[in-house]
């Protein structure tokens, strides 16, 4: 299963987590994340998943974008991370993670993105 | 029944740092070599209460961990609305210093974590004369700077909220869930601008390449002690800091992140122990 395979998932993984949605009940966005080569694009709404479409979107307009490589996004959902995998901003650090855009909506709610973005943690470990 | 009481001991000390007057909130615990806990940018004392509540330290140590000036409950000076906090190397210094004063104590023992880890590398390079022994956590003369401090103190970002959410990935994954939280509800806790102003020290003010090649362990002997999970103040960081002072005792700890000793105080003593044992006996 690729990284983005994995990230598909995403939709369930959130649909689980009510402390998550209660954590960001006062958040409305809409973002796009990349993983690796591939975009995602999310519109949150009052911290559920109201959208979520894989591939490329003509034209799609959004708040802010967080990329990462594949092998950011694989050793970053790893069980137990190593050192300097294991917070986006140790990815960014290291270069193989990088923000764009307006960030205050990501600053305003930067726990629930991060624990957002770790979801994919729960699944068990790609092959 | 009995109430069940922590053993620490909060008290007030009145003080004046470069002729400014203070009120400043330390907890102490135990008896014997005096130790000065220096807590983490924009947090205060509650890092250490931990330490502060294990017989196998308090047997043998007067630990004591105040809270810096503007942070925690020490009272912030007069006129302090008028003012933009920013510490500074001096600054910090000489508030470690008063304090150390002002409680007459005798050649302490300073451990400091973050900046607290960063002054007590000053305190080696300026003032090691005055120490039993210097122990320096998640430290190095110079970091590279990993986020923008510009987020943390704004009209329409919760400054509590996003200086944990910043922080949080400096806590390893190995840290018990309750420890993780109690860490990061200290920094929701901090004043406006606070940790922001801290890390003018850190940052701008308290770059100490170059001079930590002055260090003489023979004077004081330095210890330092990092995160394996600490990306603020990496491994590299602290033993590339190590490499320029001879005779400095340096360890990476293993399943620990920049706050060993509230993310997760049973693996912090595993490390901590033989430390304050080794300076004990010396």
């Amino acid at each position: 299963m690729t990284p983005a395979d994995r990230f598909a998932r995403l939709p369930e993984l959130i649909a689980d987590d009510t402390d998550l949605q209660r954590r960001g009940r006062w958040l409305n966005v809409e973002c796009r994340i990349e993983i690796g080569a591939e975009p995602f694009h999310l519109v949150l709404h009052d911290g559920a998943l109201a959208a979520f479409d894989r591939g490329p979107r003509l034209m799609r307009s959004t708040a802010f974008t967080i990329r990462g490589t594949d092998e950011a996004w694989t050793q970053h959902w790893r069980k137990i991370p190593d050192p300097g995998w294991h917070d986006l901003f140790a990815l960014t650090k290291r270069g193989v993670a990088s923000f764009d855009g307006d960030l205050r909506p990501l600053l305003q709610n930067l726990q629930f993105f991060k624990d957002l973005l770790a979801l994919p943690r729960r699944q068990p470990e790609a092959g | 029944m009995a109430p069940v009481l922590d053993p620490m001991v909060g008290r007030y000390v009145r003080l004046d740092i470069d002729g400014v007057p203070h009120r400043i909130y330390f907890e102490e615990a135990g008896s014997g070599i005096p130790l000065v806990c220096l807590h983490t940018a924009g947090a205060d004392n509650r890092q250490f209460r931990h330490l502060l509540a294990d017989p196998e330290v308090t047997k043998r140590y007067r630990v004591m961990a105040f809270d810096m000036p503007w942070h925690g409950k020490s009272t912030p000076p007069d006129g302090w609305e008028k003012t933009e906090y920013r510490l500074t190397t001096a600054s910090y210094t000489a508030a470690i210093r008063a304090f150390c004063k002002a409680m007459e104590l005798d050649r302490p023992v300073v451990m400091g974590c973050s900046i607290g880890g960063r002054i007590v590398l000053n305190l080696a390079i300026a003032h090691a004369a005055e120490f039993r022994a210097l122990v320096a956590l998640e430290a190095a003369d110079f970091q590279q700077p990993w986020y923008d401090t510009a987020w943390l103190h704004r009209p329409d970002v919760h400054g509590g909220e996003v200086c944990a959410a910043l922080i949080s990935g400096l806590v390893a994954p190995q840290a018990p869930p309750v420890n993780r939280h109690e860490t990061l509800w200290m920094y929701m806790q901090g004043g406006p601008g606070i940790f922001k102003g801290d890390l003018y020290f850190y940052r701008v003010d308290g770059d100490l390449r170059e001079k930590v090649k002055t260090i003489d362990t023979k004077v004081c002997p330095l210890y330092l002690l990092t995160g394996e999970y600490d990306f603020s103040c990496t491994a590299a960081d602290t033993l590339r800091t190590a490499s320029q002072i001879p005779g400095v005792q340096v360890q990476v700890m293993k399943e620990l992140g920049h706050f060993p000793m509230s993310e997760n105080p049973a693996k912090f003593r595993e490390y901590i122990l033989p430390v304050l044992e080794k300076i004990a006996k010396t």
